[in-house]
């Protein structure tokens, strides 16, 4: 036994990609077991590998985890990535939080129907530009620091890159009035775990 | 001030009534603060205090708290109510997670067009009873035995009262919803018998009713 994380997912990002981003991130190697059939899923149901029937599943340290939510925080406190007290784990909960709606719009809309596209477009860009975006602009602004929380480098810078270069794939601009956002040292610290994340842990 | 936590939100249950029970649970007295009217919430989000220009907010230990998994960690975390190491915070997460989706399908239901309803409402039933309940009847994989007391051996947790919350729900529903479940019954009669839940549950405490379809419409005026 290798002793890795072994994610269990299908070939895609879906709500698997915010695990292997922070296991990336955290400098963790991990195997992938990719779900190609129907069978193969039905299979892990019948082996009552699957908690609530759902992937993402994630065997790590003993526990097959289940529920993206539970198996990030689990990742982010095993890898001291969830601040240094009760405060600001809160603050990196509330940001988060934050980013994942934002990032759930991402997740939904290949699934749209071609006449809403347009308009879903526009709803995440209106979103990332008038609600979040400006959020972390005027964080890193008011503390000068490199990172979101804490002046080290936490989940929330994690969940924060990942979200930006999500709306980025889309809408190429979208950090234009951000200039705290493009500069800021969460790319620095992503260079040094790049060599993960170039590599095929990062799905298309 | 008070000193005590301080809830901002309409005046029902939505995404503010997980956090009430778990204050509830943990013995801790709340105020509130309810949204009547559109300007109520643009008053807020002018004055800065919604980080996402979102509810629930509450305001706890000089902070003004966003989101409510995230609120709903901070209040656990605070009251004893997560676990004490990481493992088990890691177990109460899966079961807390599994059971705020059922609770989301359960929210929803109210909001559903007339023409959906009753699908909306098998696909409720059939989670609860075929996805969820099987898990918590038998928790761990092991039969639960009848003195068991909590869903984690080690003692009371936030898994304990966002189940109970949702198996309530669950059962206004559908009030025969656990006629499968002996285990659930027994749990829920336990927890409900927690001194601090007891209280919750009597009338006249915070806890709020569910929303009636005639309350939607000053909902979707403050929201929408």
């Amino acid at each position: 036994m290798s002793g890795k994380p072994r994610l269990t997912y299908c070939n895609g990002r879906g709500r698997m990609e915010p695990v292997r981003w922070l296991l990336a991130a955290a400098g963790v190697e991990f195997e992938e077991i990719f779900l190609e059939t129907r069978e193969q899923y039905e299979k892990l149901i019948k082996d009552g590998v699957l908690m609530f029937q759902q992937v993402p599943l994630v065997e790590i340290d003993g526990m097959k985890m289940v529920q993206t939510r539970a198996i990030l925080s689990y990742i982010a406190g095993k890898y001291n990535l969830y601040g240094k007290d009760l405060k600001e784990r809160a603050l990196i909960d509330m940001y988060v939080e934050g980013i994942t709606d934002l990032m759930q719009m991402i997740l939904m809309f290949p699934f749209s129907p071609p006449e809403a596209k347009e308009k879903n477009l526009d709803s995440i860009k209106e979103r990332a530009t008038n609600r979040y975006f400006p959020v972390f602009e005027k964080v890193l602004k008011q503390h000068g620091q490199d990172f979101l929380v804490g002046n080290k480098f936490s989940w929330a810078d994690v969940q924060l890159i990942e979200a930006i270069l999500a709306v980025e794939e889309k809408i190429p601009a979208v950090l234009s009035g951000f200039p705290q956002l493009q500069e800021c040292g969460l790319f620095k610290e992503l260079s040094l775990s790049y060599g993960c994340l170039k590599s095929s842990t990062r799905r298309n | 001030m008070s000193g005590k936590p301080k809830l901002h939100y309409f005046n029902g249950r939505g995404r503010m009534e997980s956090i009430r029970w778990l204050l509830a649970a943990a013995g801790v007295e709340f105020e509130e603060c309810f949204l009547e009217t559109k300007d109520d919430l643009t008053k807020l989000q002018k004055d800065g205090s919604l980080l996402f220009q979102q509810v629930p907010m509450v305001e706890i230990d000089g902070m003004k708290m966003v989101q409510s998994r995230a609120i709903s960690n901070y209040i656990a975390t605070k009251y004893n109510l997560y676990g004490k190491d990481l493992k088990e915070r890691a177990l109460i997460d899966m079961y807390v997670e599994a059971v705020i989706d059922l609770n989301e399908l359960l929210m929803t239901h109210t909001f559903q067009p007339a023409d959906k309803k009753e699908q909306h409402f098998a696909t409720i039933v059939d989670k609860a009873t075929n996805r969820y309940f099987p898990v918590f009847e038998k928790v761990g994989g092991k039969e639960v035995t009848m003195d068991k007391t909590f869903l984690l051996a080690t003692g009371f947790s936030r898994a304990d009262v966002q189940l109970l919350e949702t198996l309530l729900m669950a059962e206004e529903c559908k009030p025969d919803i656990l006629v499968k479940f002996p285990l659930l019954q027994s749990f829920k009669a336990r927890i409900s018998n927690i001194p601090t839940i007891k209280k919750f549950l009597q009338p006249g405490s915070q806890r709020k009713p569910p929303l009636q379809e005639k309350d939607v419409p000053k909902l979707m005026k403050i929201f929408h």
